[in-house]
């Protein structure tokens, strides 16, 4: 089906570019990466520069970091064909529960942060229970969650607000510290970015040699470089921004939070045997468990990491807040589910990164970010929030439907071949009750 | 052709038909020929294209996508959907009923056919319709009954129901008695000559060919997707014989790989199997079924759809499917649990579905992340997959089973039907498998690809694995086979040696539990 090859080693070819991002992974990341430097850009001019001013982005930051933390959770449960709309509610419930156990138990606040995670463990295996070993859809389960564990918040809480201590507000609040010589910028924030390229430089060299060794055809090597020095040279700017806040600010510790999680979810969900088995259970459900793969396990895996990161995000948001309080953490559910499907994942599974949906989450973030520098009314705010999710998805299914994986994706069609929407729609019809013998032409109808 | 009792005049008249789908013909020039007041039954192996034919005259195929005319009551039609072919009279009932469960007999009957003006439902006319029509097919249940609460046998009965309220003219029924019971299915029978008396003609799809040969006028024989012949049953004495002597009636080709076998002792070996249907708490898909395994043999399991051996091998593969009622399964010589899939993967048993897209492949993935899908421990470290390795496997089965790509990070869906199954054959094969299942490995594949999944076959057997293959179609069982075993209704009703077996010996007991036959 595919387009003969044509000889790939001569020349720039506008096909290469592809490779820039994703390495010939997914497509859709590297147009949502697209739409937010648009984004960025068209902010940056629009507000007179005020949107990549250090003391916004390092609030952006402090402000999405949370979320973010919610949308890999998110992406996962969503990969494996469900979702989870209790996520607001079980970080309300583990921030009460945290506060209290500092102000009331005299917890100290590391103790009180691993408390955090074993609530959000709890909470997370009950919903899994339910959801993975009794069959009660994710929907209603995280639905019932989403009453039981606010409910459980202001009952606990007495529907009050319960301060939290300094030293726990640092999750939250808290920026790298200042050591060293004094340049005019935090020197922790730009070691961590060159640190960051040095890393950078290093997966790209190893990236070739292995793909070398395994025969493959390696992309040319000046997208090598043009990869290295672009993303290098956005994690520098960006380090010198974070750099040269406001005196006492710098790169924020919720942020190095966020890193952490992003690469290690990353690697659980592309490099590992429980990564691979979400994908398969959410893609078919039916031939993965054929393979020896346990759905159950695996849809319990999901729906209990959830709530841990809910806890997790939960936590930081009260330290930010400085405060524990009844309404914490509402609709944050919806804006977790919104960055997922904007970055890329599909409504029926099997579909979908982490890295996809921390863009899908930014995109978001410098929207409302950029909206509210304008002073641009919330309620505007929500309405234009609204539309880009839905045009977002609804450009993406309609190149799907178009065989295109991608905006790019449309400018060097003359490659890519037939997405696999139709074929993944009709896969998904499950034989249900009837005899698997029944007469299902396997291979007639497309 | 020959000149039948049925002076009627001809109600439909299909002029070489032909349909194509992508790499594979699925209809040759089929002509067909229907006289009012006459039943007329299309015989022929699985995927020999009767339920293509029928789709291409009830429009579920528009008109367009096949090359040939239809010809119905005198005029050339062009069917664009179900609706329209229903608006002329053709109704077709498929096998798997097409009923919602939780509505009542009446709200089935009239659904998408409401009685009523301007979108308001007239009730009470629907009801009295419904009385009156539950009554012409034979039925006495109250119309206000969920379909769900009541039996197959009867559901079929309001499948024809609703046939009837839209006026229909000819009817299609497909495997209509598969599911059914003897005397559901002699009713239904009746019913159908009782329609015939009142001027209903009826196109019938069925394996049960004493069924065939008890109510049909003519008979017309499918095969490999051409129209072979048509028998009047009266004027040409036709008996079960004649009918399987038309359908299995070719010549083996070349097409199977020489082989010499070299067959060790019985290594497995499965004893009284007994399996429930998942839903149905009184029907047995799997009765009392014993069978052995010898090392480098390829043992077949004729049976044709519905009779069990998909439901056979798949409750043996770690109980997916059904309900474990009884039974043992050894393997050399000590008795093995095969309760989960895992351990059956970890007893070194592969089971190929015969569904490859909603049970063999996950159409999201990659040719390589396939291949390695069922045993990813194989290359891992701790629980962490190493992507050299899985390249360099996938690799390897590329040029091995000579899967045409250009490279194995593709998608599966970008390859055609035959590649798709050498992955699904790769992905097992990765597992070391002692025992393979495969279940229907050349459905839906070109003949050049079948040729190689053949040969990949023999080849596993020359490597001292056991394999068995489940096929309805009975060259290439002959062909690859060593031994075979019949099943018919979830028994296994014949054994024979592949020297000793002949297409007609074989589909006689595929088709009737009777063991007549002298092995």
């Amino acid at each position: 089906m595919s387009a003969p090859e044509t000889d790939r080693s001569s020349g720039f070819q506008i096909r290469d570019l592809k490779k820039l991002f994703g390495g010939g992974g997914s497509l859709k990341q590297f147009g949502i990466l697209g739409a937010l430097v648009v984004i960025i850009i068209i902010f940056q001019v629009w507000t007179g520069g005020k949107t990549l001013q250090p003391g916004n982005i390092i609030n952006i930051v402090q402000q999405y970091s949370y979320i973010l933390i919610l949308a890999i959770g998110m992406v996962m449960v969503i990969i494996a064909g469900h979702i989870d709309l209790s996520v607001g509610s079980v970080a309300a419930f583990t921030g009460i529960i945290v506060a209290l156990a500092m102000k009331d138990w005299n917890f100290p606040w590391w103790a009180a942060i691993i408390l955090g995670l074993v609530v959000g463990g709890l909470i997370g295996a009950w919903q899994g229970f339910w959801v993975a070993y009794v069959g009660v859809p994710a929907f209603i389960v995280t639905l019932a969650g989403m009453l039981i564990w606010r409910g459980g918040n202001q009952f606990i809480g007495d529907s009050a607000t319960v301060p939290v201590d300094t030293g726990f507000q640092v999750i939250g609040k808290g920026y790298l510290p200042e050591f060293g010589p004094n340049f005019g910028v935090n020197n922790a924030t730009m070691l961590l970015g060159i640190f960051v390229v040095l890393v950078l430089i290093g997966l790209e060299m190893r990236g070739r040699r292995t793909r070398k060794v395994m025969g493959a055809s390696a992309a040319p090597v000046w997208i090598s470089v043009l990869r290295v020095v672009i993303l290098g040279g956005v994690v520098l700017v960006a380090a010198y921004l974070f750099a040269t806040g406001r005196v006492g600010t710098s790169f924020p510790v919720s942020g190095i939070i966020l890193a952490v999680l992003v690469v290690a979810y990353s690697f659980l969900t592309n490099k590992t045997t429980i990564g691979r088995h979400i994908y398969a259970v959410g893609g078919n459900k039916h031939a993965a468990e054929l393979s020896g793969v346990n759905s159950k396990r695996v849809n319990f895996f999901v729906m209990m990491n959830m709530s841990v990161l809910a806890a997790l995000a939960g936590m930081i948001f009260v330290a930010r807040s400085q405060a524990s309080g009844p309404f914490d953490g509402t609709g944050w559910e919806l804006d977790a589910i919104a960055a997922v499907f904007i970055g890329g994942a599909a409504v029926s599974g099997g579909i979908g990164t982490v890295a996809g949906s921390i863009i899908g989450g930014l995109v978001m973030a410098v929207l409302s970010n950029g909206l509210a520098l304008k002073g641009i009314q919330s309620d505007l705010v929500q309405i234009i929030k609204g539309l880009v999710l839905l045009i977002a998805v609804g450009v993406d299914v309609f190149n799907k439907s178009q065989g295109r994986p991608s905006i790019i994706g449309l400018m060097t069609r003359n490659r890519s071949g037939q997405g696999p929407t139709d074929d993944a729609i009709s896969a998904q019809v499950t034989p249900g009750g009837g005899t698997p013998d029944t007469a299902v032409p396997a291979d007639l109808p497309r | 052709m020959e000149t039948g009792r049925n002076t009627h005049p001809t109600i439909l008249e299909m002029r070489s038909i032909t349909k194509e789908f992508p790499g594979v013909k699925a209809l040759d020039t089929v002509s067909l020929t229907v006289k009012a007041r006459e039943i007329h039954a299309i015989c022929g192996e699985n995927g020999a294209g009767k339920s293509t034919l029928m789709n291409v005259l009830s429009g579920v195929y528009p008109f367009g996508t096949y090359d040939g005319d239809i010809v119905y009551e005198g005029t050339v039609v062009r069917f664009r959907d179900i609706k329209q072919s229903e608006a002329a009279g053709i109704v077709i009932i498929h096998q798997e009923l097409a009923l919602i469960p939780e509505l009542s007999i009446t709200e089935n009957i009239f659904l998408g056919n409401e009685p009523g003006r301007h979108g308001v439902i007239n009730w009470v006319e629907a009801q009295r319709r419904a009385i009156e029509l539950l009554a012409r097919v034979g039925l006495d249940d109250d119309p206000d009954t969920q379909v769900k609460n009541i039996g197959v046998g009867k559901q079929q009965l309001v499948e024809i129901a609703k046939a009837l309220n839209k006026n229909v003219k000819l009817l299609i029924l497909d495997e209509p008695t598969a599911a059914l019971n003897e005397s559901d299915s002699q009713h239904l029978l009746d019913l159908i000559l009782g329609l015939k008396g009142k001027g209903i003609s009826s196109i019938m799809i069925s394996h049960k060919l004493n069924e065939i040969e008890q109510i049909a006028d003519q008979i017309t024989i499918i095969r490999d997707g051409k129209s072979i012949e048509t028998l009047d049953v009266k004027a040409d004495g036709v008996d079960e014989d004649r009918i399987i002597r038309g359908m299995v009636g070719r010549t083996l080709g070349n097409r199977f790989p020489e082989h010499t076998a070299t067959i060790g002792e019985v290594f497995f070996e499965v004893r009284n199997w007994t399996v429930q249907h998942p839903l149905t708490t009184e029907r047995l898909v799997v009765k009392n079924s014993s069978f052995t395994v010898r090392r480098g043999e390829v043992v077949g399991l004729a049976g044709l759809m519905g009779a069990g051996r998909t439901e056979l091998a798949m409750s043996i593969f770690g109980r997916s499917y059904g309900k474990f009622i009884s039974g043992q399964v050894f393997k050399d010589g000590e008795e093995i649990k095969l309760r989960t899939v895992a351990e059956a993967i970890g007893h070194g048993i592969a089971y190929v579905s015969e569904d490859r897209k909603s049970l063999g492949l996950n159409l999201l993935d990659t040719i390589k992340r396939s291949v390695v899908s069922a045993k990813l421990s194989k290359i891992s470290r701790g629980s962490v997959v190493n992507d050299t390795a899985e390249a360099q496997v996938s690799e390897e089965y590329r040029k091995s089973l000579r899967i045409k790509t250009p490279t194995v990070e593709e998608g599966v869906t970008k390859l055609s039907g035959g590649n798709q199954q050498k992955v699904v054959l790769a992905k097992w094969m990765f597992t070391d498998p002692d025992l393979l299942i495969l279940d229907e490995p050349t459905r839906g594949i070109d003949v050049g690809a079948k040729a190689e999944i053949y040969q990949i076959i023999r080849d596993l057997a020359a490597q001292g694995k056991g394999i068995i293959m489940i096929s309805s179609e009975l060259p290439e069982l002959l062909g690859v086979s060593d031994r075979i075993y019949t099943i018919f209704e979830g028994k296994i009703t014949n054994e024979l040696l592949v020297a000793q077996a002949d297409p007609e010996t074989l589909m006689r007991s595929m088709t009737s539990s009777s063991q007549k036959v002298v092995a």
